[in-house]
């Protein structure tokens, strides 16, 4: 956890030192940081989503704890406004709240993958399991980065448009979901501070 | 050849043609019924007619092994493509999205009709307030966002809530789209035949179209020839189809191989093929009547019956052997010694009339079965029996000669000399002390001795039935042991009854007293729950009201939810759900499978999940909080323990009859033979050699079954023979013709040992249990028999 934390820091730090040779990007660059993801075994950030969705007149805004563990475990902690926990192994999606649990295939529901599985393969910096699903575009540099990812799967693309993920160098700063309809989520990522 | 014989001729032919048209138009059944009770209570009834008929026995279980998981899942929905358009099926199911898409439109159309959460207050401003800002709240999962375009249409979130409704029945695991095992090594699918599963016709035609289907799929794969996915099927009529190849399999092949090896011997003995000929005729007889006599005795006879053919063989062919090598005899001695009739014919016949009687036990047994096993081998015995009497004489050349075997007997008498040279004292002694050890062993394996499981019956393997087991927990459709049933006239009042034992059974979920339970009434709602969900649906304008009252405060604009109010206003109009609305969707099985319709009674299962698994259920408590609730006939019930119970309840009315059985053996011994002595001295060594298998079997740590009990039967009824001639000899004053006799009963008893000896190889459990039981247990017998008599002649000497 020490260690986590200490790369974090000197993440942030570099990032600040070195905007300005941002605006050179590259494939390099982008496999790099896949590199440098790929790297942590495990990781653990606190995380602030907001939903803006048309049927709403204002977005709602869920908070709690992201924790990763390579290659494939991914667990998102929802503890406001309702306990939820999501656990994706192995393509399936398990969901459990106060009194269900129930697991999905990811295989069955294309249109929840893009939303779990863009921050699983971008945390194991798995270059290949992201193009699989998703054409990458990178802009920035190591230290301050954008990873725009748009589906490529038209039953994909029927729930997701693109997913925006900004991050420094093996850190994730933000993940944006834009959906066809206009809505959109917006997760920002920081540091546990979680017992 | 005279009038008298001829008459005899034309008699036996006309019977054996008589039998051979019964025969050729009786109807042959395989299934495990015949070893289910006659009489049945109506517990026993429901359990009988869940195993043969119930939507369960349709089930066939479909696993994908081996290869890789994608192909695995490509050929699992390639399977499933081609079964969804056989009618034979009424049912197939591989989880894929397909069916869940058919489901979900299904459930969404009925919502307010299907859900749990559907109450008085739901639509009342409280009420909607409450469960539009749950929706919101659901709005920040992405399992929720599922739900996110149907919100105008469904703002209390309906469907989440059936759809969790409907989860708490387990399902099984999904990789690739389709169903997989719980360790992800196996693709899985279920399909329902549209035909009955004690139909095995018809469950072999389907077993063979999945197949079929599997071949075509497999085709279309790009294969790599090392590691191709294998399929394998399992289920109630699988194991029917295979259970009835199986036993035809064992029936034909161990006959063919029995006959060659006892025509063989035959043969060597005889060096007469006429004889030969002839002396399979009271068996052919034997067997032809038997078979003729359950079939008029019972409609119907049962696959196992047949596979008993081999154990008439048994006892018949040792009447034609008695009477080749005894005729030749007499014949031998001329007119002074007397005719074969006069000299051996009443020997033969006490032994058949003990034989009877041992059979005549099986009689009033409860079990089908053992009451069609009873008649075959008594009317066999019989035919056989006069057979060898009337027909062979008659048919007996004069010039035929069989082979003399008195050199045979006089080394069999030789080897018995060497024992004998130990003197009565030390014989008698050694039986003792035979027997008492034998008898320990049993008195120390009392409780474990019979197996009081009705699955000792089943030609399935125990392998098989693991497997089984295994592809039913990853299926979730957990094998139904203990259940609650409600019966009742109609549909509707079972449904309405199944709903109040929920009531009671949700309490025992908290209380931990079981761990979860299904209910026809989660996939269909009785109309009664139906009627008063659609009642709490306000009108029109009510509901607008009072959802603007509720979303005051909420995120949501009132305008948007106009789908809502149509919806809710169109179910108010609606008919409500009957179970044809749910076919072509896969709830549609799952309703099926709880749902038992009998004549004139309907029975809703709701199976039983224990709180923590492998743990045992307390029914006591289950059927307290049923009576408490006041449902109206309903039962909980352990279905192994109850089908357990009664066949350990045959096992004990079978033991008892066979006592009595050979209570009046030893009565009619006591008639014929006039001598309690004599009795003594023939049954002692049938005893000795009944008790000591049966130590031995013990010992083997084989846990006997009913069918041994046939083989201790079998045991006494062919032994008793072998006895009655040393008996015959030791009183008769024969002493020219004592070696052929032994000669007679040693190659009886081979040919018998063959027979019986080559049912212990064979596949199926009561074939074994017969083999392993008779074939040492006929040997002993006649060993014994021979120590027993001749030590005690040469202390006569």
């Amino acid at each position: 956890m020490l260690r986590f934390l200490s790369l974090a820091l000197l993440c942030i730090l570099s990032a600040t030192g070195n905007a300005a040779r941002a605006a050179t990007a590259g494939a390099g660059d982008l496999d790099q940081v896949m590199g440098l993801l790929a790297m942590r075994q495990h990781g653990r950030v606190e995380f602030i989503e907001q939903h803006f969705l048309a049927v709403l007149k204002r977005p709602i805004e869920s908070s709690g704890e992201l924790r990763y563990d390579a290659p494939d475990r991914l667990e998102k902690r929802t503890l406001k406004p309702r306990a939820e926990t999501l656990v994706l192994t192995g393509g399936v999606l398990t969901v459990e709240r106060a009194h269900s649990r129930r697991a999905m295939d990811l295989h069955a529901y294309p249109q929840v993958l893009p939303f779990v599985e863009s921050i699983r393969a971008t945390l194991a910096g798995d270059r290949g399991a992201l193009e699989r699903v998703f054409r990458l575009e990178f802009a920035g540099s190591v230290s301050r980065w954008t990873l725009t990812l748009a589906p490529l799967e038209s039953k994909v693309k029927q729930s997701v448009s693109q997913v925006r993920i900004e991050g420094a160098g093996d850190q994730l700063l933000k993940v944006e979901i834009r959906q066809p309809d206009g809505d959109r989520s917006l997760m920002t990522l920081r540091a546990s501070t979680l017992p | 050849m005279n009038l008298r014989r001829v008459g005899v001729l034309i008699v036996w032919l006309g019977c054996v043609a008589f039998a051979a048209v019964v025969v050729a138009r009786a109807r042959y059944i395989t299934d495990l019924s015949g070893f289910l009770p006659a009489h049945p209570t109506p517990t026993q009834q429901l359990l009988v007619d869940q195993l043969r008929d119930g939507p369960a026995s349709r089930l066939i279980l479909i696993a994908i092994e081996q290869g890789d998981a994608a192909s695995r899942a490509r050929l699992s929905i390639g399977v499933v493509q081609r079964l969804r358009k056989d009618p034979a099926f009424a049912g197939v199911n591989n989880g894929e999205a397909v069916a869940g898409q058919r489901d979900r439109e299904f459930l969404f159309q009925h919502r307010y009709l299907l859900s749990e959460a559907v109450d008085a207050g739901r639509f009342t401003a409280a009420g909607l307030s409450a469960a539009v800002r749950e929706t919101i709240d659901n709005l920040a999962s992405p399992a929720g966002l599922l739900f996110k375009s149907l919100l105008p249409r469904d703002p209390t979130g309906e469907l989440l809530n059936i759809i969790d409704q409907l989860a708490r029945s387990p399902t099984p695991q999904s990789r690739d789209g389709v169903w997989v095992s719980s360790d992800g090594n196996r693709a899985l699918a279920v399909a329902q035949t549209a035909a009955n599963g004690s139909d095995s016709d018809a469950q072999s035609r389907a077993i063979d179209a999945i197949r079929a289907a599997f071949a075509a799929a497999a085709a279309e794969l790009p294969q790599s020839a090392a590691d191709k996915p294998q399929l394998r099927l399992s289920g109630p009529g699988v194991f029917a189809v295979v259970a009835r190849a199986k036993i035809e399999r064992a029936a034909v092949r161990l006959s063919i191989a029995s006959s060659i090896l006892v025509v063989t011997l035959l043969l060597v003995v005889y060096r007469s093929p006429s004889a030969l000929g002839l002396g399979l005729l009271p068996v052919a007889t034997g067997a032809l009547v038997g078979v003729a006599a359950v079939a008029l005795g019972f409609g119907a006879v049962h696959g196992i019956t047949l596979g008993f053919g081999i154990t008439l063989i048994g006892e018949s062919v040792d009447y034609s052997i008695y009477f080749f090598i005894q005729s030749r005899q007499a014949r031998a001695d001329g007119a002074a010694g007397g005719s074969w009739q006069q000299r051996w014919w009443p020997t033969i016949r006490l032994g058949m009339l003990t034989s009877v009687c041992g059979f005549a036990s099986l009689l009033p047994s409860g079990f089908p079965g053992l009451k069609q096993l009873g008649l075959y081998s008594i009317s066999g015995l019989i035919a056989a029996a006069f057979v060898t009497r009337f027909i062979l004489p008659a048919l007996l050349p004069p010039n035929l000669w069989v082979r003399d075997v008195t050199p045979l007997g006089r080394r069999v008498a030789g080897l018995l000399q060497a024992v004998q040279g130990f003197g009565r004292a030390a014989i008698l002694s050694c039986g003792a002390a035979l027997a008492m050890l034998a008898l320990a062993v049993l008195y120390f394996d009392r409780e474990t001795f019979w197996n009081r499981e009705l699955s000792a019956l089943s030609p399935v393997s125990t392998e098989e039935q693991v497997y089984d087991a295994k592809l039913r927990a990853d299926l979730g459709a957990a094998d139904v042991r203990d259940l609650v049933i409600v019966s009742g006239p109609d549909l509707e009042s079972i449904l309405r009854n199944a709903e109040r034992a929920a009531h009671a059974l949700e309490a025992l979920v908290d209380e931990k007293v079981i761990g979860g339970f299904e209910s026809p009434a989660n996939y269909l709602p009785s109309m009664a729950t139906q009627e008063r969900r659609r009642s709490s649906l306000p009108g029109a304008a009510d509901l607008r009201a009072n959802l603007k009252q509720a979303i005051e405060g909420l995120p949501l604009r009132a305008d948007s939810l106009q789908p809502f109010l149509e919806d809710a206003e169109a179910t108010r109009h609606a008919a409500l759900v009957t179970p044809r609305d749910l076919a072509g969707t896969s709830l549609s099985s799952g309703f099926d499978a709880l749902i038992l319709h009998q004549k004139d009674r309907w029975n809703a299962l709701l199976p039983l999940r224990s709180a923590t698994a492998g743990a045992d259920i307390d029914l006591g408590k289950v059927a307290a909080a049923l009576e408490d609730s006041q449902v109206e006939d309903s039962r909980a019930l352990d279905l192994k323990q109850e089908s357990d119970a009664l066949y350990g309840s045959y096992l004990a009315e079978a033991i008892h009859f066979s006592l009595a059985g050979f209570l009046a053996l030893t009565v009619l011994l006591l008639i014929a033979l006039r001598s309690p002595l004599r009795v003594a001295r023939v049954l002692a060594p049938l005893v000795l050699a009944v008790v000591t298998v049966a130590a031995g079997l013990a010992i083997a740590g084989v846990h006997l079954s009913i069918l041994h009990l046939v083989g201790m039967l079998l045991i006494v009824a062919v032994g008793s023979n072998y006895a009655l001639f040393f008996d015959r000899q030791a009183n008769a004053d024969e002493g020219s013709n004592q070696a052929l006799t032994l000669a007679s009963l040693v190659i009886a008893n081979a040919s018998t040992v063959i027979g019986f000896g080559l049912l212990s190889f064979s596949q199926v459990p009561v074939l074994v249990a017969l083999g392993t039981t008779v074939a040492p247990g006929t040997f002993l017998a006649l060993l014994f028999a021979a120590i027993g008599f001749r030590g005690a002649e040469s202390a006569h000497a």
